[in-house]
């Protein structure tokens, strides 16, 4: 709640909004007590008295009377009939979309056809209907304009819970003997209140200028009552030659509308999560890049080489060392494998070498990648945008993530292709049909015309790998390409994958947590922990004698095929967190051979006839290892 | 030994499409009938592809979804018009993805004492005991209770949703891609937590996943799933080392392992069955090198060869 109330009044804006919006309501709630004349009593000898004379601040109407005091209880009204009506329209419009989403099928159909038909109707219209119905009044006026705005309330609930429904949390509350209703009211209401808030505080401003409008038009309040839109229509009559009986009600429902509306427009903005990682931002085209460091020559030791490189993520006054010093290089015809577990900072490596870390609150903060000799890192984004997908192509794990729900995966792939170089439909279409059967998807004539959601996940990765072979690039990181696939379709996939490398002289970059991916797959491996190389080598090497104890225990954890049932081994303990990285070892806390030196100082990288490893107590001896 | 879990006959077909009055215009077979005895004590483990009905049989074990045909007995008793809460005290579920499967909005503790309040009408003081013996038994501490779903690790989080499943008492834990979400070192501290809580409770699992060799460590006996039907089920240590089904040795082959030279096991070109349009004899006989015109014609069922049951008319030696 504190952290809510922060981020809005972040917003500067919003906090003036926020700021006015109390003064207004608290005015309004203190009138009553404030020492004003009656508003209703006419007096028809003063009639229009200009503001600031005759004893009046803001002078009196054309029946004589106070306008300060027809004011401040006109704009009491409006207030609480405006929230009145957006209370009611939420509760009600909340409730039909929760039961609609909820149920689905045939109530939500006949639900949501009875919504459909309510907005149908143009909302004045409507609002004019169930006026004359019942007759004019503010209450009637009320119960109107909550009618008019429930169908907004129940299709924006309605689509929220039918995602929160098929949340498997609410699977585990019915196995827990929950009852419907009590699933609708612990679990589903509580993820939906933000929501209803949200709708709320931007419908709020509208609602009260719908009552003013009703009111107008004299079907709301009543003679001698007052309210803002009725002063308003009274004051119509002398619009030329009294303005300021017009201009008074029109500027309090300006500034009532328009600070409802700020404030509203800051709520949805603090409640937002994906805004809740601070920044209202949206991330730049390229990584930030703050190199303070002297930047690596490159020394030509393969197409691809990253020298030292260091990506944090700076999240408020947190500096996450997501990546803290790599160094890798790949040469055409070469496949290198990254390994490592979440957070280890195996993905933030491959996305910051062509300057994909989303930023903020990404920055590159030390080290190059070198392409054939040119640095990447801080390349203008013009360079950076011509290499994306044409030299160095990415394969991400995520294929939902990576298309585009709403086109055709054929209108994808040739897109693609377009955003480097132009290609007639006719030829487009060819090669999209050409990289659908090169990724082995059946029927690609016809599959082109999928849309995403119509593929099974393997079938969308296809099209996200045919995706990335659509420029020829030299170069593919495939971020866990397989690991959302099945076993014989990511068989498959990687046999394409090590053809295409051999039969083109691609190098790729592997990133997988799977050992028996990179034996197969791999000529190279790096081992990463806690965003540093603790190890790398060639992978026959590094699987027959690892040196690093995470290299051992790692593979010891992996339960291979063929060896029975039995009890795996298990590394105690989690990762530490990359904000707060320890002076020595990271695997210190986790490691059965830590000793006391381990803790004490950095760890350095050490290279020795084409192994590498960042250990002072290794396994086996490094000399050994390669003896 | 007891048969813990039988089912007979289960099967579920969903309807597709809609035609204007919103009657389905076909019908998929996600699940073919399915007869199976999970005895008391085992592990079984289900192993398939996507889209070969595996979830779909979980859901249905649990009452999450009702099935078109058959009947599932839990220790001889019939559950087929159990509401979910008779089915949550007798068998329990184990999410895939732990983070999405605890409710962000609440506490942890208020998540625990759900399946005590409602299926076994606990008071508070019995239930603050019987969350304390739980968590302890799965490495968990108290002072976890009191915070969110989003504060925990994968690994975490996943044995929070296995406390949960214990808490209801059931006997029966079908674990649907329990690990799957997690990394490798946390992977096996959660199999190995399972495996004790499996003696100390006397449980049987039900467990489900796609990667063959994490199911062959946990296992008993191991199912093969394909296109809606078990076309492999036999002892665990046997099924992927000498696979009698074409389709399990397809699946045994293609699994990485280190010190196997890369190779697509199969050729380029086959394609899955479409499910709006099943094959009629052997769903596998399009992708199966050692089909006949009897496959194309005939669906095999499941049948004793030497100590593996195999839908096949023909087997591997």
């Amino acid at each position: 709640m504190t952290a809510f109330l922060k981020l809005l009044a972040r917003n500067r804006l919003a906090l003036a909004g926020g700021i006015v919006l109390s003064v207004v309501v608290v005015l309004a709630v203190l009138t009553p007590l404030l020492p004003l004349p009656d508003p209703d009593v006419t007096n028809t000898s003063n009639r229009y008295v200009r503001p600031f004379s005759g004893g009046t601040i803001l002078g009196t109407d054309h029946l004589g009377r106070d306008l300060l005091a027809r004011l401040m209880w006109g704009t009491r009204l409006s207030l609480a009939v405006g929230f009145a009506a957006a209370i009611v329209a939420a509760t009600i419009g909340a409730a039909i979309g929760i039961i609609a989403g909820f149920y689905g099928g045939r109530t939500d159909n006949i639900i949501m056809r009875g919504v459909d038909m309510l907005m149908a109707f143009p909302y004045i219209l409507l609002a004019l209907a169930i006026v004359a119905a019942l007759g004019p009044g503010l209450l009637n006026a009320l119960i109107a304009v909550a009618a008019v705005n429930v169908p907004f309330f129940a299709r924006n609930i309605r689509g929220i819970t039918v995602g929160i429904a098929h949340k498997e949390f609410v699977d585990a509350a019915r196995l827990a003997g929950l009852s419907n209703t009590r699933i609708i009211l612990s679990e589903i209401l509580p993820n939906v209140v933000p929501v209803i808030v949200i709708a709320m505080s931007t419908t709020i401003g509208w609602m009260i200028l719908e009552t003013a409008g009703l009111s107008f038009l004299g079907l709301g309040s009543q003679p001698p009552q007052a309210d803002l839109g009725s002063m308003l229509g009274e004051a119509r009559s002398a619009l030329i030659t009294n303005p300021h009986t017009s201009i008074v009600p029109g500027v309090m429902i300006l500034i009532i509308v328009m600070s409802i509306n700020l404030l509203g427009d800051g709520i949805r903005d603090a409640l937002d999560p994906r805004l809740k990682s601070g920044a209202l931002s949206r991330p730049m085209a390229a990584t930030r890049v703050a190199r303070d460091g002297p930047v690596p020559q490159p020394t030509g030791a393969g197409l691809l080489e990253v020298q030292q490189l260091e990506t944090q993520f700076h999240v408020k006054d947190r500096i996450y060392r997501a990546v803290g010093g790599v160094d890798l290089a790949v040469k055409p015809g070469e496949c290198l494998g990254i390994i490592g577990e979440s957070g280890s900072g195996k993905s933030v490596t491959a996305l910051s070498v062509m300057g994909l870390v989303a930023s903020p609150p990404g920055v590159i903060t030390g080290g190059a990648a070198h392409y054939d000799g040119a640095d990447l890192i801080g390349a203008p984004y013009r360079k950076l945008r011509q290499m994306r997908g044409n030299k160095v192509a990415y394969i991400f794990q995520d294929p939902l993530a990576t298309l585009h729900p709403l086109y055709r995966v054929g209108d994808q792939l040739i897109e693609a292709i377009r955003a480097h170089r132009p290609i007639s439909n006719e030829d487009g279409r060819a090669k999209a049909i050409e990289l659908l059967d090169s990724v082995r998807i059946p029927n690609a004539e016809s599959r082109i015309r999928d849309y995403p959601h119509e593929m099974s996940g393997g079938m969308r990765q296809r099209v996200g790998i045919a995706m990335a072979l659509a420029n020829d690039p030299d170069i593919i990181i495939a971020d866990e390409p397989t690991t959302a696939l099945d076993v014989t379709v990511q068989a498959q996939i990687l046999s394409l994958l090590d053809d295409l490398r051999r039969s083109r002289g691609l190098a790729i970059v592997f990133i997988t947590h799977d050992f028996g991916v990179v034996a197969q797959l791999c000529d190279r491996v790096a081992v990463m922990y806690a965003g540093r190389i603790v190890e790398e080598g060639p992978t026959a090497a590094i699987l027959d004698t690892p040196v690093h104890p995470y290299t051992a225990k790692l593979m010891a954890c992996v339960p291979e095929l063929g060896a029975g049932k039995r009890r795996l081994a298990a590394i105690p303990g989690l990762p530490p967190a990359v904000d707060k990285l320890p002076k020595g070892c990271a695997f210190a806390d986790r490691c059965h051979r830590v000793q006391d030196d381990c803790r004490a100082q950095d760890i350095a990288l050490r290279r020795d006839g084409g192994r590498a490893v960042r250990c002072i107590h290794p396994e086996t001896p490094l000399t050994k290892a390669i003896a | 030994m007891t048969a813990a879990l039988q089912l007979t006959d289960l099967s579920k077909t969903f309807p597709v499409g809609r035609s204007l009055f919103g009657s389905a215009t076909g019908h998929v077979r996600a699940v073919n009938p399915i007869t199976l005895t999970v005895p008391q004590g085992e592990t079984l483990g289900i192993v398939g592809e996507s889209g070969c009905g595996k979830s779909t049989l979980a859901r249905m074990l649990v009452g999450l979804l009702w099935p078109t045909t058959g009947r599932i007995e839990i220790d001889g008793a019939a559950l087929d018009n159990a509401d979910p809460a008779e089915f949550g005290k007798r068998i329990q579920y184990v999410f895939q993805d732990p983070i999405s499967s605890l409710n962000p909005r609440k506490t942890i503790r208020q998540i625990m004492e759900a399946p005590l309040k409602r299926l076994h009408g606990m008071k508070r003081p019995e239930r603050e005991a019987r969350i304390a013996e739980i968590f302890d038994s799965v490495n968990l501490r108290e002072e976890f209770l009191d915070r969110y779903p989003h504060e925990f690790s994968g690994g975490q989080a996943q044995r929070i949703g296995i406390a949960r499943a214990l808490a209801a008492n059931a006997r029966i834990l079908i674990l649907d891609e329990p690990v799957s979400a997690l990394d490798v070192s946390v992977q096996a501290q959660v199999l190995n937590l399972l495996a004790d809580l499996k003696t100390e409770f006397d449980l049987t699992y039900l467990f489900i996943s796609h990667d063959l060799a994490v199911v062959e460590a946990v296992s008993d006996r191991i199912a093969v799933l394909y296109f809606g039907s078990v076309v492999e089920l036999g002892p665990a240590e046997r099924i992927f080392a000498q696979p009698r089904h074409p389709y399990t040795k397809l699946l045994a082959d293609s699994a990485p392992v280190v010190g196997r030279p890369l190779t697509a096991p199969e050729a380029a070109g086959s394609e899955l069955p479409d499910p709006l349009n099943p094959p009629k004899g052997c769903a596998f006989a399009a992708r199966c090198p050692r089909a006949t015109d009897r496959c194309r014609a005939e669906v095999p069922h499941l049948e004793d060869r030497g100590g593996t049951r195999v839908a096949c008319f023909h087997p591997l030696d």
